[in-house]
Parts: structure tokens; C-alpha cells; sequence
């Protein structure tokens, strides 16, 4: 089997490999980059277990395939903590119960994440929407949709926080 | 001292229950109390939601076992046959492919479990006995190597006729026979006498990450088998008899579990038999992760069920008579389905006292895959039964949903068919009121019904039942109330005689072991809060030993909904002790200043608590009369929908849910089992439903097999109302499976309400309920007349065919590894 030497970015660190042209990208991210936190729950792109960001986007990694991932930058659950710091969606599911088993947690929070990129401040309705591509058995979405509203909050007072401070120096001034 | 958050229905004040006494309150309620929406005290977040949310978390397929084999099950098509054997493709070169039949099997061929009927891998002259029955297993290096096998195995059959109809199959798995009072005066006396024949199909547990398993051999010739799963001592039972193993060389690691809902409960155990097969056969660790498809296709799932009730009744609503029959669908193997079948025959009135009743209960087998545990456990069918004939009896007397349960609900003092004298711990009237209050039952009723009355008549477009505009579409409410025995039936614990162990470290730290495994419901957050507590330390003092058969005691499998109530209640137990010892070594002194000095004097100590029965709890399993369960659970569910009257499609708008599950320890996570259970009922009452063709599924993967989206999960409102249980030293009695009992019927009333027509039969799908409304023809594969099946239960059980109660085999679920009677 012929292969394809692909280069890409995930989570902000350069990566290369050898792949088949068949290789799914979730495979890729998987088995031989070792990122495990993206999960697979079903074969035909209907559970969103598997949702990363591909230049921004969220995608379903089990229905690209590794090549098309070339020159791409890609972000996978594990590219979310800054440090030891959890990003806000993640501290925003864990304060509000947003998970249970967790399975379907990594994808649900890349989703709520383009979704909160898209829409800073969506309705419960545009969240429901907008995770409806993901699924859930444990939560009944209730805390899940909460946690998501938490993290819409905090991550629009974090960034209004810098203009605050800038119109207060105006102002002062 | 934490935030105190008084919970509260909408629009109602409560009295809240008195602060805890202390820090250290070790969660005891007075017996008989009932304590609605109380304080939250501090309700831990997840223990193990860091690793969850971060990734770092491993699920089986996240494992790296270096040089492990992929491994694949070839099943079978027929639904039954025999099998004359197979051949492999002479092209292949098969040195570098793992080949493992029966022929392979050190010990028994049976994946243990309640009866020995099951094989591992049907051997060559066997009978297969549904489409999806394993008949030989593969490895290989790499998985396209294992694809290319997969196609190189040809199987050889001789099809014989299958069984397809439950009421049609000669073999019965279990049957059980429920009687109380005089059926014949009971309906002498009734004034009105009300038939109904109710169908429920299958249901997929759907946990959304596939099951899984890693088999990694042992220098001393056994298998450590690490995967997906809810009851590591069930798999180390299967792993010693087929493989002829000690417990030493049988070892089970729970990896991180992504849900279960019983789906891992039995099935998990042939996966570790082939994939510890394969791994004794090459050598090598062997990875059996099944995909989407091949879980749906041939994992366990909910048991259909027909149930007809012919209930008598007096004119005021007061029942006076009920005879029930219940036919379950077992598949092809017995699985847990006597236990289910039990649990549905005690459950099968309802949460309702009536003196004459006659109950009817058999379970057969099908050519059909092995249907098995799901969150409810055979309550789910017949309380839809229940409930929806509870309904069309209130319909016909001109009674109010809430009128009809509030004559004839249980409450304390009542006796149930099995002679059960419910003496505590009883809250149907509770959750009725409560959930009925704060969905604004009878007004939105009073709005519902006069909209109905201005629909009636023909349809809005001329000479069709078809409507336009706002008529379209049509809104109900509908309630429903159910109960849920609460742990094992019977004798089952007794007989379980569950192990839990607290552990005061060297180190100073506090170590729960528990076999009770984390797939989502919160294992490692309660047990931490309940042993803290006992122990007046902080949660994060209390660690989890890992579940791993090595390591932790057999305190039962994870199900019943019994991990907060009876391991939680061990846990309390043990803690309980292990204070008083070293509070004893100790000068009196309390544990929380001491036991960091103690433990670097003395070195760890370890408590293990062993099960001790429930005082006054006792019932017979050879004539099915006593203490069916220690205490039940109550629910009850308001829902509104709206349905479209030109398309059939239901629309589940609100829920109200009021849940007894006796003392609450975790608000939070409580709140969440009724959420997800909520969701999973109304997926079973609207849109979940498997197709079957010669017994095949046919919609077998996640995009035909549709579960609820979050958008077509409602507003779910959860009223947690506590009635506690004397007999669990913390007064809980579960909440996993409740939920799931009480939705599905309280949607079909709501779909009555909206329309006026009553589903028999789940899912109630647009087909159904269009033709129910006379826009179409029934749709196919409807229900034959309920004679059928009363012929059926009459017809006399052959002898031999029913494990209970004189075979060798126990209706109860598998005993630990300490079971006297089990091979070694």
C-alpha cells in the first residue's frame, strides 16, 4: 500500500507521518499520535464522539480522512487546558454535572466551543441546535446545555474584561 | 460551612428539613419521614471529571497493551442451524492468523450466568441459535491482516425452522404465577370490567461508547482481561469456568466506562472470553473493540413484551379485581431473563392496591440474539401496560388521571399481590401531588380537553381528515405514576452476600474497595462523600481503589440500582467501625484528629463489611409470597407534547418529575440519573424501535437506530422527594432505574389528551398514531387479539424447560466467587 507524507498542526505543535490515503484523521489522531481523548462511538458520523477543530472548524474526525488533513491545523480536546488550567467550558461541565460516563464529553465540548466562536451569546434554543449533531445517554442534556451557558457567560466577561479596563483608563484620563 | 440552596417545586414553598446537626452528620433521617426538597449540602463535583473533560481519561480502546492483536467474531446468518463447520480460504497464508473454535475451549463451553445454556463459540455439530451467535473467533498482527481473514472464513449450515413469535416458542425460560385474594368474587363485584392488550418492543441501551475488551496473558498461564463493563466478579466467574482458571489467574480491570444502563451488566463476558481466548491461543494481548455496528447487531437489549390486563373495577374507581399476563420475548439464551421476567411479574399492577389480582408471567425462548439487563429491568414494559389501562379505566368512568391513582394508590399498610405489607417508605401520593402540582395538572387538563372538543369533527381540509393552520396542531398533558423495587428481588442479596472494605492506609489516607463500578452514575463521587462523612474528614481524605478483581472484594455486580443503597450502606457500615476501633486506640479522641498518628503507629486497618440482611425483610422464592424488595421507589411524570395531526410526529414539550428515591446524598448527580432516565423513556415511548426480518435487525446502526437529540429532549423539571428507608443505615433506596419506568406511559397519555386515541403499542410512532386516528390503515405487524395470548398462557409448561424452581439453575444473578456450590 502506497503512502502520503502529510505534515499538520495539532494542538499548535508541528506533526508529520507516513499515512494511507484511506487513513481516517480520528485514526490518525488516535493510533499513531496517541491522542486518545477523541473517542469514536459509532461508524457512520452520527454520535459527534469524535468532533475536533480543523482551521477552525469543527469537524468530525471519523469522517475526514488523514490526508485531508494536510497543511491543516487541527484542535483536539487535549489542546483545550492551558497549562493546568481547564478552559472554561471544561470547568463550566465539571461545575454544572455537564458529563456522566464522558464518553461523548470531548466532542461535546469541541462542538460548544465553535459553537461559542460563532455565537458568543446563543439562546438555549442556538445551543440546542447547536450540539444537536452530538449525543448524549447519561445527561438528558439538561446540565449539559447549562454548562454551556456558564462558559458563554465567563468567556464573554473575560473578554469584555480588557475594554472595561481600557474605558476606565479613558476615563480616568 | 457550605452554601445551603433550599430546592423547591415552581410555585410552592416547603418547609425545609432541620440543618445537620454537625459536620460529621453521618446522613441519618428519622425513619418515616419525609423530607421534600431538602438542603443541598455540599454536593462534591465528579471525582473523576478532570480526566474526563481533559482527555485524559481511558476508556478500553484508549489502552496500549505493546504488541497486541486485533481481534474479530465470526457470527452466524442463520437464525437456526446447524453448524457443519467452516473452511478457510486456501489463497490466505493462515500462519499469521489466530483461528479459535470451540474445539479450543480448556474448560466449559457456557458463558456462566444464571442458567448454562449459552455457549462461548457454538462447536461444529452444534445448533446455532440466532443470526448474530458467535461461532469462531479471529486474530491477527494488524487489522488489515484481520480483514482479509474475516472474508477467507466460509460457514458451513444446515438452516433448521426458526421460532420467531414468543407466544409460539415450546421453550420457556421462566414462568411465574402471582395470585392474591379471589379473582372470581373480585369481579363478581366489579361494576365495569376493562380489557387491554399492550406490546412493547426492543430497546438498545445505546451507551454511547461501544463495548469493549483487552485480554493480556499472564506468565502463570491465566488472562488479565482490562475493558468496558459493569460487574467484574460476573466476568472472573465466566473467565474460571471456560478457561479453567483459579481466581488468582483470572483477573478483571474495569477501564473508564462510557455508560452502561445495563448493556454491560452480563454481555461483557463472552467479549472476554474470546478475546481471552485468542490471547491464550497467540500468546499475546488481543484487542476485541466492537464497533457501532457489530454492538448493535449483537449485543443484548430490552425484552419485547405483550401484556394483557382485564381489570374490574367499582364505579367510584375502587379496583376490586386484575388478572395480568405477561409474555416476554427472551431471545435465544436465557441470559438474565428470569430475573427480569420476576421483576416485571411483581411489578405488573402498578403502584396500586387491589385485593384480587391474578398475575401471569412466562418468558420463552426466540431465534432471535439474546435480550438481556437494561435500566428497569423488565418494570419499564409492564407498568406502560399499567399505567396506559389505569388511564382507559378512568376514561371510561369519566374520572380525572389524578382521581383514578389517588383512590387507588398503595400507601403504608397496604399489601401488594406477592403479600408484602408495605410498611414504610411509601410516596405515591407524594410524587403524584408534587409532580401533578407543579406541572399544573388539572388546569392545563381543563385548557387541553375544551381544544380537543373544538377539534372534533372532520378535518379542516374538505373531504379529508387532514387540518390546515393552527388545528393541525394539537396539545396534551398526560401523568403517570409508577413504582420500583429497590435492589435485588427476593432473596437475591441475601444469597449475593456482598463484601465492602474501608481501608485507614499507612500513609493516613482513607481507601474505599468496592467492586461497584463509575460508568456515569457517580460511584466515585458518593461512596468518598458517604465514608467521609461517617468519618468526619474532608471528601478528598477518601480515595477509590482501582475495580480490579485483584485488588477489590466481590461486593455484587452494578445494577438493581443497588450501589447507593446496599454497597453505600456497607460502605457506612464499615467506616462506622473502623472509627470506633481507632477512636478506641485512641483514648476516645475523634477519628479526624487522630488517625493520621494512629495509622503511622499501627500501620493500616481494614474494615470489610459483608452484607447482613434487612431486619423483617423475608420472602420465599419456591412459592413467590413476602418482601418482594426491602422498600420501593416512587415516581411520577407529567408530560406535554404537542402532535401533529397530518403527520403522526410527536413533540415532547415539558416534563415534570417527581422521584422518591429515599435519602438523596448527591443532589446534583440524583437529578441527573432522572434527567438522562427521563430522556431514555421518552426515546422509548416515540422514536426508539428495532425492525426485525427472520431475526435480524435490520436498522443496526446509529443511523437508522435513532435515540433523542438535544432537540428532542424537553424541559425536564426534577422534584426529589425522600422518603427514607430504615433498613440502609442512610436511609437511600436507588435512583438509576425509576425514571425509566414512568415516562413512556406518561407520554401515551399526553398523546391521549392531544388527540383523543389511546397507543397500545411502543414506540408511538407517527404510523401508529395516525392510524389509531383512522387517517391510515394499521401498520403492519399490529397486535393479534388478546386471546392468543391467554391460550398460550394456559397451554401447561413441559417440565424441564423452566430453570425455576427445582433445576439446578437460580432465577437469581450470579453469587461471588466465594459461592460454595461453583467448580474450581
Amino acid at each position: 500500500m502506497t503512502t502520503q507524507h502529510i505534515t499538520l498542526t495539532v494542538n499548535g505543535e508541528a506533526r508529520d507521518a507516513d499515512v494511507e490515503p484511506r487513513l481516517l484523521l480520528v485514526h490518525l489522531l488516535r493510533d499513531v499520535f496517541g491522542l486518545t481523548g477523541t473517542h469514536i462511538g459509532c461508524d457512520t458520523s452520527n454520535c459527534g464522539a469524535c468532533t475536533i477543530h480543523v482551521n477552525g472548524q469543527s469537524a468530525k474526525s471519523c469522517t475526514m480522512l488523514a490526508v485531508q488533513a494536510d497543511g491543516a491545523e487541527v484542535r483536539t480536546i487535549e489542546g483545550m487546558v492551558a497549562g493546568t488550567e481547564l478552559h472554561p467550558l471544561q470547568q463550566a461541565f465539571w461545575d454544572q454535572h455537564g458529563l456522566q460516563c464522558g464518553f461523548c464529553t470531548p466532542g461535546m465540548i469541541m462542538q460548544a466551543a465553535w459553537l461559542l466562536d460563532q455565537n458568543p451569546q446563543p439562546s438555549e434554543a442556538e445551543i440546542r441546535a447547536g450540539i444537536s449533531g452530538n449525543l448524549c445517554r447519561c445527561t438528558g442534556y439538561v446540565n449539559i446545555v447549562k454548562a454551556i451557558q456558564q462558559a458563554a457567560g465567563e468567556l464573554q466577561a473575560s473578554a469584555s474584561a480588557p475594554a472595561a479596563a481600557g474605558e476606565a483608563v479613558a476615563a480616568e484620563a | 460551612m457550605p452554601r445551603m440552596t433550599i430546592r423547591t417545586p415552581p410555585g410552592r414553598t416547603l418547609t425545609p428539613v432541620a440543618p445537620r446537626r454537625t459536620e460529621t452528620d453521618p446522613l441519618v433521617l428519622q425513619p418515616g419521614t419525609i423530607a421534600p426538597g431538602r438542603a443541598r449540602p455540599a454536593a462534591p463535583l465528579r471525582r473523576e471529571g478532570p480526566a474526563k473533560l481533559t482527555g485524559e481519561a481511558k476508556y478500553a480502546d484508549d489502552l496500549v497493551f505493546p504488541g497486541a492483536w486485533y481481534g474479530a467474531t465470526i457470527r452466524s446468518t442463520d437464525a437456526h442451524a446447524r453448524f457443519d463447520g467452516i473452511d478457510l480460504d486456501p489463497a490466505l497464508d493462515w500462519s499469521a492468523i489466530a483461528v479459535v473454535t470451540a474445539a479450543d475451549i480448556p474448560g466449559e463451553n457456557i458463558v456462566s450466568l444464571v442458567s448454562d445454556d449459552q455457549p462461548v463459540l457454538v462447536p461444529v455439530g452444534g445448533e446455532i441459535q440466532h443470526q448474530a451467535e458467535p461461532l469462531v473467533l479471529l486474530a491477527a498482527a494488524d487489522r488489515e491482516t484481520l480483514r482479509h481473514a474475516r472474508r477467507g472464513v466460509t460457514i458451513r449450515s444446515t438452516p433448521l425452522s426458526p421460532v420467531f413469535d414468543p407466544r409460539l416458542s415450546d421453550h420457556v425460560f421462566a414462568h411465574f404465577d402471582i395470585a392474591s385474594g379471589d379473582l372470581e368474587r373480585g369481579f363478581a363485584e366489579a361494576d365495569l370490567v376493562i380489557e387491554g392488550e399492550y406490546r412493547v418492543g426492543h430497546q438498545e441501551q445505546l451507551y454511547i461508547e461501544n463495548n469493549a475488551m483487552i485480554a493480556v496473558p499472564r506468565e502463570d498461564g491465566g488472562v488479565a482481561v482490562h475493558g468496558s463493563l459493569q460487574c467484574p466478579y460476573y466476568i472472573h466467574k465466566a473467565l474460571k469456568r471456560a478457561l479453567r482458571l483459579t481466581d488468582e489467574q483470572a483477573r478483571v480491570v474495569q477501564a473508564e466506562t462510557g455508560g452502561g444502563f445495563g448493556g454491560k451488566e452480563e454481555y461483557p463476558s463472552i467479549i472476554a472470553l474470546h478475546a481471552a481466548l485468542l490471547a491464550r491461543k497467540t500468546g499475546k494481548p488481543v484487542r476485541m473493540i466492537y464497533d457501532r455496528h457489530e454492538d448493535l447487531s449483537a449485543t443484548t437489549k430490552r425484552h419485547p413484551a405483550i401484556v394483557s390486563h382485564r381489570t374490574g373495577v367499582k364505579a367510584d374507581g375502587t379496583l376490586v379485581a386484575q388478572e395480568i399476563d405477561v409474555v416476554m420475548d427472551g431471545g435465544a439464551y436465557c441470559t438474565l431473563t428470569p430475573v427480569v421476567l420476576s421483576r416485571g411479574a411483581i411489578h405488573a399492577g402498578g403502584p396500586y392496591r387491589c385485593p384480587n389480582v391474578r398475575i401471569r408471567a412466562r418468558a420463552t425462548r426466540t431465534n432471535t440474539p439474546p435480550n438481556g439487563a437494561f435500566r428497569g429491568f423488565g418494570a419499564p414494559q409492564v407498568e406502560f401496560a399499567a399505567e396506559v389501562q389505569i388511564g382507559r379505566i378512568a376514561d371510561a368512568l369519566g374520572m380525572s388521571p389524578l382521581d383514578i391513582r389517588r383512590r387507588n394508590l398503595y400507601r403504608v399498610g397496604d399489601e401488594t399481590p406477592t403479600g408484602q405489607v408495605l410498611r414504610e417508605s411509601v410516596a405515591a401520593e407524594e410524587v403524584l401531588e408534587r409532580a401533578a402540582e407543579a406541572a399544573e395538572f388539572e388546569g392545563v387538563r381543563t385548557r387541553t380537553e375544551r381544544a380537543r372538543a373544538r377539534r372534533a369533527g372532520s378535518g379542516s381540509v374538505p373531504g379529508s381528515p387532514l387540518r390546515t393552520g393552527a388545528d393541525r396542531t394539537a396539545s396534551g398533558i398526560g401523568l403517570a405514576l409508577a413504582w420500583h423495587g429497590a435492589g435485588f428481588t427476593g432473596s437475591g442479596e441475601v444469597k449475593l452476600a456482598s463484601v465492602a472494605s474501608v481501608e485507614l492506609g499507612a500513609d493516613g489516607r482513607i481507601r474505599v474497595l468496592t467492586a461497584s463500578t463509575e460508568m456515569g452514575q457517580g460511584t466515585k463521587t458518593i461512596f468518598p462523600q458517604l465514608v467521609a462523612a461517617e468519618l468526619g474528614v474532608a471528601v478528598d481524605d477518601v480515595d477509590i481503589a482501582p475495580q480490579d478483581t485483584a485488588l477489590v472484594p466481590d461486593s455484587g455486580p452494578t445494577v438493581a440500582s443497588r450501589t447507593a443503597m446496599v454497597v453505600g450502606g456497607l460502605l457506612i457500615k464499615a467506616a462506622r467501625r473502623l472509627r470506633e476501633v481507632v477512636e478506641e486506640r485512641n483514648g476516645g479522641r475523634p477519628f479526624a484528629d487522630v488517625h493520621r498518628a494512629d495509622a503511622a503507629a499501627h500501620g493500616p486497618t481494614r474494615i470489610d463489611q459483608q452484607f447482613e440482611p434487612y431486619p423483617h425483610v423475608h420472602f420465599d422464592d419456591e412459592t413467590y409470597r413476602g418482601d418482594a424488595y426491602p422498600a420501593f421507589g416512587w415516581a411520577a411524570c407529567v408530560v406535554s407534547v404537542s402532535v401533529d395531526l397530518d403527520s403522526g410526529e410527536v413533540t415532547v414539550r415539558d416534563v415534570v418529575a417527581a422521584d422518591d428515591v429515599g435519602r438523596v446524598i448527591h443532589p446534583v448527580l440524583a437529578e441527573g440519573q432522572v434527567e438522562g432516565g427521563t430522556l431514555q423513556a421518552i426515546g422509548y415511548a416515540t422514536i426508539e424501535e428495532i425492525k426485525l426480518r427472520d431475526g435480524r435487525y435490520l436498522n443496526d446502526r446509529l443511523a437508522t437506530y435513532i435515540i433523542p437529540t438535544s432537540l428532542d429532549a424537553p424541559r425536564i423539571t426534577t422534584l426529589l422527594v425522600e422518603a427514607p428507608f430504615s433498613g440502609a443505615p442512610h436511609g437511600a433506596k436507588g435512583v438509576g432505574e425509576l425514571p425509566m419506568d414512568v415516562g413512556a406511559p406518561a407520554v401515551v397519555a399526553a398523546i391521549r389528551d392531544a388527540t383523543g386515541v389511546w397507543i397500545h403499542e411502543l414506540p408511538a410512532s407517527p404510523e401508529r398514531i395516525l392510524a389509531a386516528l383512522g387517517v391510515t390503515a394499521e401498520p403492519p405487524g399490529q397486535a393479534p387479539a388478546a386471546d392468543t395470548v391467554r391460550a398460550a398462557l394456559d397451554e401447561p409448561i413441559e417440565a424441564g424447560t423452566d430453570p425455576r424452581p427445582d433445576a439446578p439453575t437460580d432465577p437469581q444473578p450470579m453469587r461471588g466467587p466465594r459461592d460454595p456450590g461453583e467448580p474450581s
